[in-house]
């Protein structure tokens, strides 16, 4: 099977649009054209064109930005569609499907008539596909993509006779000079003696066309599905009671946890669907602090979110689905496992907080190399960082920091007495001034100001606070006061 | 009161403990400098005044910090008995912003005492609960001597199991230290700077 505009085809999916139309990729520092829709490939318009060039062949040409990732997790939906024909689907290239009917075609009554129950269910969805079937992948392929209609071959050497070399799945330059040679057909190639054209372009001729006629094997690859990390438990009896609930939970995480571990995954986050009686249903999020499989550990965690839950008439329906997952590769018990016992407890701790505050509202300080006070730190969420040494105090920082705040004062020396807070403060030394320049490349609205004159300020009354003077628009504030 | 009956320091274990004045942060930074294991700091999220780590890098090492942002009071209280009662931080800084009423006090307390961990509720003044293990006021003062120095006075005016005292104390940063200057008596001219 082979989607020839699957990518345009993607896209107007979602947004239709009755016009000439392509998706731009920016190749090699220009919009390149990367896939065009049937209107836009009648007026002349091919694939890797720039797009000026496209633009000025048809003016009136919609565009719309490539996203390859999206057209790859569409083919892989498409890939599980196609198990419907047979068990053995595996993906080709990034726009074509290879299945091994062999044995399922009979279901559809014979092999055409699959085919075109292929080809009605895909123009359904609005997808243009080319078939080929045959006895080997390789002439399949050459059927899909050359084959002009011709879709079904019992003879692979009789059917792929009249194709062009190109359809052996040849890279450009080695079907060219095959062309030049004046083989242009497979026909052609198979009527030449094998072993000057082994020794002149390699052994991948040889064998593309050997896989083609079914005189060397091929395999298709079929893609094993994601596992699906979700379990469920239907009772017989509504419940309510929340002992009742938890020992459930602790029944649904029992295989959960099972199937993580031949994974070697954890999870992240977790989602407990409750369905009640009258069919309402309840949701029960965690996030984990670290990803984890062990349910004697998980479970305390749901405690809080199940305690808030209302039962109303009684649950008959627990699913439990572990939504987000990460590798978590098995450890050897021993010295490894005794020492992290400590992180895990952070980390359960973590979890039971944020829980009630957010997971991101645990954090921990990371350090960051700007001289800007405010800058000169990351805030991160502890859940997703991990702690980092390296601190450097190079100038002395302030321990208390707070939004500048203006006081009265004139000149580039600290004022002799200020008030700052209702407090009257008289300056006894002045260390700095140290002076710090915005960083022209953020734009801050603090530091809109310019440049600023840090002075430590030690006062009679034993504050220490840190001003700062800005020459460029003279004022005095305070930012910070020292332990 | 001679130095070496500044007992009261390190704070005691598994008792919450208050302190207030404008020195309590870094209090807290050298009561957390002076613990081995990780330290919780439990803030409302609105509150200007932040801790800034850079600075407190001088006293003790950010890394061993977590911050917990919450949204209103009840929240940091909850945050914190959960902190306390899980025993895997040694230290939990609650900053207060309205005074604890004794049920709320006598929670912390006895979450402390279950995870075997320190609690330091950083309070405004005059805001203190009864059921605090002891009370601290923190100021700065003026150093004639040094430049740059963190001198401090730290007064203990609630004590429940001890005496009630006063000590000038400097922060070493080289040696990441907490050195008792001299007896506060000795030095009558701080005494009315400080007030």
């Amino acid at each position: 099977m082979w989607f020839p505009r699957l990518s345009s085809e993607r896209a107007l999916r979602i947004w239709p649009v009755d016009a000439p139309f392509a998706l731009t990729l920016r190749q090699n520092n220009t919009e390149q054209v990367y896939c065009l829709n049937a209107q836009a490939e009648k007026l002349g318009l091919h694939r890797g064109m720039s797009v000026a060039d496209a633009r000025a062949f048809c003016p009136d040409l919609v565009t719309r930005p490539a996203r390859p990732d999206l057209d790859a997790r569409f083919l892989s939906a498409l890939r599980r569609w196609a198990t419907r024909y047979c068990p053995w689907v595996g993906r080709d290239g990034t726009d074509g499907l290879v299945l091994d009917v062999t044995g399922s075609t009979h279901l559809w009554g014979s092999e055409a008539n699959m085919l075109e129950d292929m080809r009605r269910r895909a123009g359904r969805a609005g997808l243009t596909v080319r078939l080929g079937l045959a006895n080997t992948r390789g002439a399949a392929w050459a059927l899909a993509h050359y084959g002009n209609g011709a879709t079904l071959a019992q003879e692979p050497q009789k059917a792929l006779a009249h194709l062009p070399v190109a359809a052996l799945r040849l890279d450009e330059t080695m079907s060219t000079a095959l062309q030049r040679l004046g083989l242009r057909t497979i026909g052609d190639l198979c009527a030449t003696a094998r072993a000057p054209l082994a020794r002149r372009f390699g052994p991948k001729l040889m064998l593309r066309l050997d896989q083609a006629l079914g005189h060397s094997p091929e395999t298709v690859n079929p893609e094993a599905d994601p596992p699906h990390y979700g379990v469920r438990l239907t009772f017989p009896d509504p419940i309510g009671l929340m002992a009742d609930v938890m020992a459930a939970t602790s029944r649904l995480l029992g295989p959960l946890c099972d199937k993580l571990k031949t994974h070697e995954a954890g999870a992240r986050a977790l989602t407990l669907t409750l369905r009640r009686v009258d069919q309402g249903s309840q949701q029960v999020e965690l996030r984990l602090a670290a990803a984890m499989r062990d349910p004697r550990r998980i479970l305390p965690l749901f405690e809080r979110g199940l305690s808030e839950v209302d039962a109303g008439f009684g649950i008959d329906q627990m699913r439990l689905v572990a939504a987000v997952v990460e590798p978590l590769p098995v450890q050897q018990i021993g010295a490894a496992s005794a020492r992290s016992s400590g992180p895990d407890r952070l980390n359960d701790l973590i979890t039971r907080i944020g829980t009630r505050i957010g997971l991101e509202n645990v954090q921990r300080f990371l350090p960051a190399d700007s001289h800007i006070p405010e800058r000169s730190f990351i805030i991160a969420p502890a859940a997703y960082s991990t702690a980092e040494n390296g601190w450097s105090v190079g100038r002395p920082r302030p321990l208390r920091l707070f939004p500048p705040e203006p006081i009265a004062g004139t000149g580039p020396r600290p004022p002799e007495r200020f008030r700052w807070r209702r407090m009257a403060l008289a300056t006894a030394r002045t260390t700095g001034p140290e002076r710090i320049a915005p960083e022209w490349w953020l734009d801050d609205e603090g530091w809109r100001t310019g440049m600023r004159d840090y002075w430590h300020v030690e006062t009679r009354q034993g504050r220490r606070l840190w001003l700062y003077y800005t020459p460029q628009n003279p004022g005095w504030f305070v930012q910070g006061e020292f332990a | 009161m001679a130095p070496d009956s500044f007992n009261s320091f390190p704070l005691r274990n598994a008792r919450v403990h208050e302190v207030f004045g404008p020195s309590a942060f870094g209090f807290a930074a050298i009561v957390a400098a002076q613990m081995a294991g990780d330290f919780m700091w439990v803030r409302e999220a609105w509150r200007g005044d932040i801790l800034h780590p850079v600075g407190l890098a001088t006293i003790c090492g950010p890394e061993k910090l977590l911050a917990a942002q919450t949204a209103n009071q009840t929240d940091s209280l909850a945050v914190a008995e959960e902190a306390l009662k899980d025993g895997a931080l040694s230290l939990v800084v609650i900053e207060i912003t309205r005074p604890l009423d004794l049920r709320e006090g006598r929670r912390l307390q006895l979450a402390a005492k279950a995870g075997n961990t320190v609690g330091l509720c950083l309070i405004p003044e005059g805001m203190g609960s009864n059921a605090a293990e002891t009370r601290w006021r923190a100021t700065p003062v003026f150093d004639a001597e040094r430049e740059g120095s963190t001198l401090m006075r730290w007064e203990i005016i609630k004590n429940k199991s001890g005496t009630v005292g006063a000590w000038d104390v400097r922060w070493d940063r080289e040696n990441r230290r907490l050195h008792v200057v001299s007896p506060p008596v000795q030095r009558a001219g701080s005494q009315d700077m400080a007030g």
